[in-house]
């Protein structure tokens, strides 16, 4: 593949990169990353993926974009109030950069189709806002052995782990299962602060692109946390678990699950 | 005895389990934290009886929901 003049220019401070140069740009431009949740996390992935031009992004998301996402959701503006979420997503990301191919895809993701969706992408981010769905992306991707990026933000928190199949754990390791209903908080009733999702989801984006272009380390086998009000970044070890339910030595999770899903409540 | 509690070394009493530590710490949402040791899992419902040693490195890892929709 070569280069147009336009594609030159655009990606021309990735080029300068020793790290992507020619060769890792055209990796990115081949690549395909599905982004579940166009919200506080997706957004941000959402936008500097399409800018860095990853060939082929997916957007999943059923909801509609609501007044109260405008606070964090940056890919959303408010005209968009109502409108399909990856719809707007979609519209916000082509007029960034009109040479990736976005694919809208407005659906709740469950146990159902969560092995159709993520089948056809490099890389999957998580960026939903619930543990069953969380639970069901770190499933499908051990099993559909798939490289994904967790992550969870709630105040002034947030934290996110990088999953590569056979080298580390997976969130279901340290996690085990998702806490009953209401147990912990969420942003809906916790609130968020909103430059959250922009620190977290772009960290998503960047394992994504480091991921995409081979280079560095990423955060497999760790767990990174973000305190906002300490200002503080804390790299924490995730040792593997042999006797994981989907990822240990004799797995018992065979095929996704769906747990008792509360309406999704963070507006 | 010397221990590591999220990043920070801090002295504490001996024979100090995970549970009291737990509580000493005042960690959120005691019921569902993750707790590694120097970095091994402690499987949750033996904290009562998992009894730290001097020089002990300890994490808490806790579940955030929040990201999107």
């Amino acid at each position: 593949m070569a280069f147009s003049n336009e594609q030159l220019e655009r990606y021309s401070r990735h080029i300068l990169l020793s790290e992507v140069g020619v060769k890792g740009q055209k990796k990115l431009l081949e690549a395909s990353v599905l982004i579940i949740g166009a919200g506080g996390l997706g957004a941000p992935a959402a936008l500097y993926l399409a800018a860095a031009g990853v060939g082929t992004i997916g957007i999943a998301d059923a909801d509609e974009v609501d007044l109260s996402n405008l606070q964090r959701q940056v890919i959303h503006t408010t005209p968009d109030v109502g409108k399909a979420k990856v719809q707007s997503a979609k519209e916000t990301m082509e007029a960034i950069n009109p040479g990736v191919t976005v694919k809208a895809c407005r659906t709740f993701v469950d146990a159902s189709n969560i092995m159709g969706l993520i089948a056809g992408y490099d890389f999957i981010i998580d960026g939903t806002d619930n543990f069953p769905a969380k639970f069901l992306i770190n499933d499908a991707c051990v099993l559909a052995a798939k490289p994904f990026s967790h992550a969870g933000i709630i105040r002034f928190k947030g934290q996110l782990t990088t999953y590569v199949p056979g080298e580390g754990p997976c969130y279901r390791c340290a996690f085990k299962a998702p806490p009953p209903p209401d147990a912990v908080p969420t942003c809906k009733q916790a609130g968020v602060i909103g430059a959250m999702g922009g620190v977290i989801g772009s960290l998503q984006a960047m394992e994504a692109v480091k991921y995409i272009i081979g280079k560095g380390e990423l955060l497999t086998g760790h767990l990174l946390t973000y305190d906002a009000l300490k200002m503080e970044f804390r790299k924490i070890k995730l040792p593997a678990y042999k006797d994981c339910a989907v990822c240990g030595e004799h797995p018992t999770i065979l095929a996704p699950v769906d747990y008792e899903q509360k309406e999704c409540d963070l507006k | 005895m010397q221990l590591t509690v999220a990043g920070n070394q801090k002295e504490y009493a001996d024979g100090l389990t995970v549970a009291k530590l737990i509580e000493l710490e005042e960690v959120e949402t005691p019921a569902y934290v993750t707790v590694s040791v120097n970095d091994a899992f402690i499987a949750g419902g033996t904290f009562e009886e998992a009894v730290l040693q001097d020089g002990d490195r300890i994490e808490f890892l806790y579940f955030m929901g929040g990201g999107s929709a």
